[in-house]
C-alpha cells in the first residue's frame, strides 16, 4: 500500500523503519506544491494526519516549557493558551500564508522543508527550543540551533521524524516581525524573533543565512550593558549589531543589501516594544 | 509510476470509490476529474488563489494541496454539498445579488471561505473579513462587492435569529 496513514505514532515509527524511500506528509502545502509542479515523484507515503499523539499539544508551567506536537497546525498556535503562552510564535504562526494554508500546514513541516524563510524557525531558535526526533531507536533530542544545518537541511535521519518540539516560555517580552511584499500570503524577506528572558536578550534572523542566525555578538554587548533603561541610541547600535551579523545574499525576492537594513531596524523595534512593555 | 491505488473519500456525506489513481493526485483533480464535482476551481495549484477551498473535518483548506489518498477517513465537504437539493444558500444568494460575480471563477471558493468565517464568527469586523478572505483572489471585482454580499449574510441572519 502506497500511502499508509498511521494513527499511533508506534505504527508511524514502525514504517518508516519498514519503508527506508517512504516520504512523510502532514499538511502537504510544501509537500503537495512539489508534486503538483513534478518537482517531487513520491512512491511511499505516510500520512501522518491521523497521528494523535502528534496533535497534541500541552503547557508546563513547572518546567515553563511548552511542548507543541508535530501535526499541530498554525491556527491552533495563532489564538487562546498557546498564543498567550508562546505569542512570538502566535505572531509568527499569524503570518504564514492565509487561513487555509494555516488551518493545514504544522510545525513538523515547517522542521522538515528547513528553509530560512520558515517563519517557526526564528522563534524556535531565539527560545532555545529541543525538536524532537522519533524512530523505532528511540527518542533523539536536538536543540534547533542544531537541526537546521543548511538551507533545506536538517540533522534528521531518514528512519526518523519530527514528533513535536519543547519551547522555553521566557520570563520577559517575545515577539516576531517580518518583511514581506505586502500582508497576506507572503514569503518572508527578512525576519526577527527577539526574546527577554531573565534579563538577557536573544534574537534570532530568518532569511538573511543559509540557517537561522543567532546573534552572539550583538546579545553579548547588550546583555554586558546591562541596561536599566533602554535609550533610543542603545536601541539603534543594537539594530547596527544585528545587521552586521547577518549574512543576506541576493535572489529574487529582495537584495542583500535591502535585508541587512530590514533586520536591523526589526531589531530595534522590537527591542523597543519589549522595553516599553 | 508506483502501482494504482484504490480508496474510498467521504464527500458531501457520500461514500465516494476512487478506482486506478495515482497515489500523487490532488483531491482537487479527484473531484473534478474522478467523482464528477466540478464546483471547485483550479487555477494556481499551488495554494495561493483559493478557487480550490473546501472543507475537511470542518476546516477550509485548499483542495489542490490535500494528497487524495491521504483524505481516506476524513470528511470532505465541496461547494455542491452546501444545499444538496441544488437550491442556493443565503451566501451563494447575497453574492449574486451585491453583484460580486463577474467572470465567477473565484466564487465557489469565496463562498466557501465566507460559509466557514461565519460559522466560526456570525458577526465579524472589516478586519476579520478582509483576514479570512485573504487566501482567496479575485481578478475581477475589486472585492468591494464581495465584502458588500458577506455585510448582506451577516445583516440577514441578524434579522432572523431576532
Ligand atoms: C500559499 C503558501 C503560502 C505559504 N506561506 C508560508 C509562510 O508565510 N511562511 C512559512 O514559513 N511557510 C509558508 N508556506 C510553506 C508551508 O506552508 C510551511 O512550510 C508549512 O509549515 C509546511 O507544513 P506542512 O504540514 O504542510 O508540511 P508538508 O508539506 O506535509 O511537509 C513538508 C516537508 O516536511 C516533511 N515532513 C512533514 N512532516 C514531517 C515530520 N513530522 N517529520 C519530519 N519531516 C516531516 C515532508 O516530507 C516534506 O518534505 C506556504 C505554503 C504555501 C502553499
Ligand atoms: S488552485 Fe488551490 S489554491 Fe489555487
Ligand atoms: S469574479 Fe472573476 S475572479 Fe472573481
Amino acid at each position: 500500500m502506497p500511502v499508509q496513514l498511521p494513527i499511533s505514532l508506534s505504527s508511524a515509527i514502525e514504517m518508516l523503519a519498514n519503508t527506508p524511500n517512504a516520504q512523510l506528509l502532514s499538511g502537504g502545502t510544501d509537500f503537495m506544491v512539489e508534486v503538483n509542479f513534478n518537482h517531487r515523484h513520491p512512491e511511499h507515503v505516510i500520512g501522518l494526519r491521523n497521528v494523535k499523539e502528534l496533535q497534541q499539544w500541552s503547557i508546563n508551567s513547572e518546567t515553563s516549557t511548552v511542548y507543541i506536537g508535530a501535526s499541530v497546525p498554525y491556527s491552533t498556535m495563532e489564538t487562546g493558551e498557546l498564543a498567550a503562552a508562546l505569542p512570538a510564535l502566535a505572531q509568527a504562526a499569524r503570518t504564514v500564508g492565509s487561513p487555509q494554508i494555516r488551518a493545514a500546514g504544522t510545525l513538523g513541516g515547517n522542521l522538515g522543508t528547513c528553509s530560512p524563510a520558515g517563519d517557526s524557525l526564528p522563534v524556535l531558535s531565539a527560545l532555545d527550543a529541543t525538536v524532537h526526533l522519533a524512530s523505532v531507536d528511540g527518542e533523539r533530542n536536538v536543540p534547533f540551533n542544531e537541526f537546521m544545518v543548511g538551507p533545506k537541511r536538517n540533522s534528521r535521519l531518514p528512519h526518523e521524524l519530527v514528533s513535536g518540539v519543547t519551547i522555553p516560555m521566557s520570563t520577559g517580552f517575545q515577539g516576531y516581525a517580518k518583511v514581506g511584499v505586502r500582508n497576506a500570503m507572503v514569503i518572508s524577506v527578512a525576519s526577527v524573533c527577539l526574546a527577554l528572558h531573565n534579563d538577557a536578550v536573544s534574537v534570532a534572523l530568518g532569511s538573511v543565512g543559509p540557517t537561522i542566525l543567532r546573534c552572539p555578538e550583538a546579545e553579548q554587548w547588550f546583555n554586558d550593558l546591562g541596561a536599566q533603561q533602554l535609550t533610543d541610541s542603545i536601541a539603534t547600535e543594537f539594530g547596527a549589531r544585528v545587521s552586521a551579523e547577518s549574512r543576506p545574499i541576493d535572489d529574487h525576492r529582495s537584495t542583500a543589501e535591502y535585508r541587512r537594513h530590514a533586520v536591523g531596524v526589526l531589531a530595534t523595534r522590537l527591542l523597543q516594544r519589549g522595553y516599553a512593555q | 509510476m508506483s502501482e494504482s491505488e484504490n480508496y474510498a473519500l467521504a464527500v458531501n456525506g457520500e461514500v465516494r470509490e476512487v478506482k486506478d489513481a495515482w497515489l500523487g493526485e490532488s483531491l482537487l483533480y479527484v473531484l473534478r476529474e474522478r467523482l464528477g464535482l466540478p464546483g471547485s476551481k483550479g487555477a494556481c495549484e499551488q495554494g495561493e488563489c483559493g478557487s480550490c477551498t473546501v472543507f475537511m473535518n470542518g476546516n477550509a483548506v485548499c483542495s489542490c494541496l490535500v494528497m487524495a489518498a491521504s483524505a481516506v477517513g476524513s470528511e470532505i465537504a465541496t461547494v455542491e454539498g452546501l444545499n444538496p437539493d441544488g437550491t442556493l444558500t443565503d451566501v451563494q444568494e447575497a453574492f449574486v445579488s451585491e453583484g460580486a460575480v463577474q467572470c465567477g471563477f473565484c466564487t465557489p471558493g469565496l463562498v466557501m471561505a465566507v460559509h466557514h468565517l461565519l460559522e466560526e464568527n456570525p458577526d465579524p469586523s472589516e478586519h476579520a473579513v478582509k483576514e479570512a478572505l485573504s487566501g482567496n483572489i479575485c481578478r475581477c471585482t475589486g472585492y468591494g462587492r464581495i465584502f458588500a454580499a458577506v455585510d448582506a449574510v451577516v445583516s440577514v441572519r441578524k434579522e432572523m435569529s431576532r
